[in-house]
């Protein structure tokens, strides 16, 4: 964790460090599936956090939520900022949870589509 | 003999002339005919001199062209045979009465001799417009279309912008009513412009409104060499309602000629110019080569990779055409960021957006060069020999840009690869570590995606990798052709799929103009059609809602397509915006999705397809039925049939 805080708040600035200093509201994973498609999270990064070209991966393996934290509240690229206002800090965890349960995906080799798609590499 | 206009006679007095002058046969039951039905009127009269210029009091307003009258031929049949001789095979339209009399021509005369004329019916002149973008963009040629004046020239506008920003030539036509006292009903009136192709001038390549057969024909001839000069561009002629519909004054033997195509040679590279980019290219450590709607037909791809591979250099394709083999190991489309900040020498070739190729985007909205500091970049771009002013469709015009070339870039290849290889020295060791790299990344990109399409691989709504390979495998043994834009799936089938073939995709629409899939990849399927191909096309729900009678075109017509709807159940590219502005607001996106999702109720595009004839499947969610579905829906397709499946997928 402490890695990951320097890491982000060398990306992001000094301000950011407050939001890492936050500590993370117990998640409820239920509510936070719901919320991730009320709040709009599902259109960019797909429902299971796979990505897509208009957001990134969320899921499996979540970044830590006072990573994830500062990337909402303080979006560099395209994504949209969502305050406290607008998404609590609860709200936040429980979305957060809800990423954490999501599980690991089958490997490229369990998947015969994919792995079949490997044979039109030249 | 055709008649020549004198000062003071009004245009379509030609008709009055040819009679004066000689028209026997055709004349003589018009008069009977008009005196039959009006006894005592002053039709016979009118009809022995130019009649009256100006306005004519209604007490005594006649026409001289009565229903009723038999005819021996008409001119549309000579615009047919002018149509027939630039090459073109299809006629697109929703009827209108101000083209009837070409109509007319094309079902009774064009499709019953040969070389056929084919009429598609069409629900929407945007559809009519939209499928010949379509078409030229496999044919390489353009294909006819025509609508109404005024009302049908408006509904047709979006497709034809769309067709101008995208460099496609397709061969348009609309009705004109020159003459005010030949307009009939009240109808006619409102279907009248002093200047119809005015409208949409900003976004046509020319125009014309040719004012006798003579001159049409000539127009025509004119019309479509500007077409296919690069940069391709629609173009339009307004053709007069009397001119179609009346005789050919002096009968078949004043039929006019029909004129003699040239072929055409789109300028390239002066040999100075030509020797500079070689040297440059030859010489440069990092050399880039952007190709945008570089390859106009399947020689433009082969040159393209030749190039890239003779100088061992990085390609990315805009996508707006099949620019470069997907799985060609010189494919670093997805490094292209990367690449273009380590570049000593960045090539576009026909940029689109030339600004976009060197700048970059900070969070902020500024922009920042994105090229190295020490690199040269070179356009060759037809589109600089056509600028337009109004529309500003060429993007920003970048001070970073150190050689632009005004010339036509597959022209200008044979060239430099000649000079090329004459510049290459004998020791090829740096190039082949070079191509060495190139294909190791591209392995890696490869590996990439297939790891990042393993995610979701099995969720409900069905994910973009996982719809992209359940088509792949139904496809992948077939000639297919994919005629929608791969981006609105986040381009799973450019990351994963292998295409090499010019005809295998063919971009968007150019302006991103929605409702331009559903027809523009119908009228590609009409070009695949002949050479045995699977045509399939990715329709977002909110697109294919923009022009629903396309699918009853693709029925009526029996042009095999495979419709697969993205049924996101939203305008999704704006909900994501809507996103964007509301929490900029601090105002949340509890309501963001109104006026942006199509739900409430779901519209079943199956149930729709199926009511207009189409073969159907879905609303399809669990992903495991994908597969079937689609294998039994391409088996309908190759029975010469459309066909379509409705999936329920994730918005990218």
């Amino acid at each position: 964790m402490p890695f990951i805080k320097a890491l982000v708040a060398a990306c992001l600035g000094v301000s950011s460090v407050i939001a890492l200093a936050q500590e993370a509201p117990d998640g409820d994973a239920r509510r936070g599936q719901k919320l991730f498609v009320a709040d709009g999270c599902y259109q960019c990064h797909g429902y299971q956090g796979q990505g897509s070209n208009a957001g990134s991966k969320l899921a499996p393996n979540p970044l830590p939520y006072a990573a994830m934290a500062v990337l909402v509240r303080q979006p560099r690229a395209r994504m949209p900022a969502y305050s406290s206002t607008i998404l609590p800090d609860q709200d936040l965890a429980d979305i957060h949870a809800y990423l954490a349960t999501i599980p690991r995906a089958k490997a490229v080799d369990d998947i015969p589509l994919l792995r079949g798609a490997r044979s039109t590499l030249p | 003999m055709e008649y020549e206009p004198k000062q003071g006679v009004q245009r379509r007095g030609f008709l009055k002339g040819a009679a004066v002058g000689g028209l026997t046969a055709a004349v003589a039951p018009l008069t009977t005919v008009a005196q039959q039905n009006d006894a005592g009127s002053n039709t016979t009269a009118v009809r022995e001199g130019p009649r009256n210029v100006g306005a004519t009091p209604p007490n005594v307003e006649t026409t001289d062209r009565p229903e009723g009258v038999v005819l021996a031929s008409g001119g549309s049949d000579y615009m047919v045979d002018v149509i027939r001789a630039l090459g073109i095979e299809y006629f697109a339209a929703t009827p209108g009465n101000t083209f009837m009399g070409l109509h007319e021509s094309v079902v009774n005369y064009g499709m019953t001799t040969a070389p056929n004329l084919r009429f598609i019916t069409t629900m929407h002149e945007e559809a009519s417009v939209a499928m010949a973008h379509g078409y030229a963009k496999i044919e390489g040629k353009p294909m006819a279309c025509a609508f109404h004046a005024t009302v049908g020239t408006q509904h047709a506008a979006m497709a034809i912008y769309n067709a101008y920003c995208d460099r496609v030539p397709i061969f348009m036509m609309t009705g004109a009513g020159i003459e005010a006292d030949k307009r009939k009903s009240t109808v006619e009136w409102s279907h009248t412009v002093v200047d119809g192709p005015g409208m949409v001038r900003d976004f046509t390549k020319w125009d014309d409104t040719p004012g006798n057969l003579t001159g049409f024909g000539e127009s025509a001839a004119r019309a479509w060499r500007f077409a296919m000069t690069p940069p391709y561009g629609p173009v339009l002629l307004a053709v007069d309602v009397p001119m179609q519909e009346d005789e050919i004054p002096g009968g078949e033997a004043g039929r006019p000629p029909v004129p003699k195509l040239p072929s055409i040679h789109p300028p390239s590279a002066d040999a100075n110019t030509v020797r500079e980019i070689a040297r440059l290219l030859v010489n440069a450590e990092h050399p880039v080569i952007s190709v945008d709607r570089c390859a106009r037909t399947p020689a433009g791809l082969q040159m393209t990779v030749e190039l890239a591979e003779l100088l061992a250099a990085p390609v990315s394709d805009s996508g707006n055409r099949m620019g470069f083999p997907w799985r060609h190991p010189l494919n670093q489309g997805r490094r292209f960021g990367e690449l273009r900040r380590q570049a000593d020498v960045l090539l576009a070739l026909e940029p689109g957006n030339p600004f976009g190729l060197v700048t970059s985007g900070n969070p902020d909205g500024t922009l920042r060069r994105a090229l190295g500091d020490k690199a040269t970049s070179i356009t060759i771009s037809s589109a600089d020999l056509y600028p337009k002013g109004n529309y500003q469709n060429l993007q920003r015009y970048a001070d970073m840009v150190d050689m632009a070339i005004q010339a036509d870039a597959q022209a200008t290849l044979p060239f430099l690869i000649e000079e090329v290889k004459r510049l290459l020295p004998a020791s090829r060791s740096k190039y082949e570590a070079r191509a060495r790299a190139f294909a190791d990344n591209h392995k890696q990109d490869f590996e990439a995606s297939l790891d990042a399409a393993r995610y979701g691989w099995d969720a409900t709504p069905i994910s973009m990798p996982r719809l992209a390979m359940e088509m792949y495998e139904v496809m992948k043994t077939e000639d297919w052709s994919l005629l929608s834009h791969h981006y609105w799936q986040s381009s799973w089938s450019q990351r994963l799929w292998d295409a090499d073939k010019h005809h295998q995709f063919i971009g968007g629409s150019g302006a991103d103009g929605v409702g331009y899939t559903s027809p523009a990849s119908l009228g590609a399927a009409l070009a695949n059609q002949k050479y045995g191909r699977l045509s399939v096309a990715v329709v977002g729900d909110g697109d294919l809602m923009f022009g629903p009678g396309t699918l009853w075109t693709a029925a009526h017509e029996q042009i095999p397509i495979l419709y697969i709807v993205h049924n996101n159940r939203a305008y999704h590219q704006e909900i994501m915006q809507m996103q964007a502005i509301s929490n900029r607001r601090q105002r949340g996106v509890d309501r963001a999705a109104i006026g942006c999702v199509i739900t409430d109720p779901d519209i079943n595009y199956a149930m729709l397809a199926r009511s207009m004839g189409v073969y159907s499947e879905g609303p399809i969610e669990n992903p495991r039925d994908l597969g079937p579905a689609l294998r039994r829906a391409v088996a309908q397709v190759r029975k010469g049939e459309p066909a379509l499946i409705d999936v329920v997928s994730q918005g990218r």
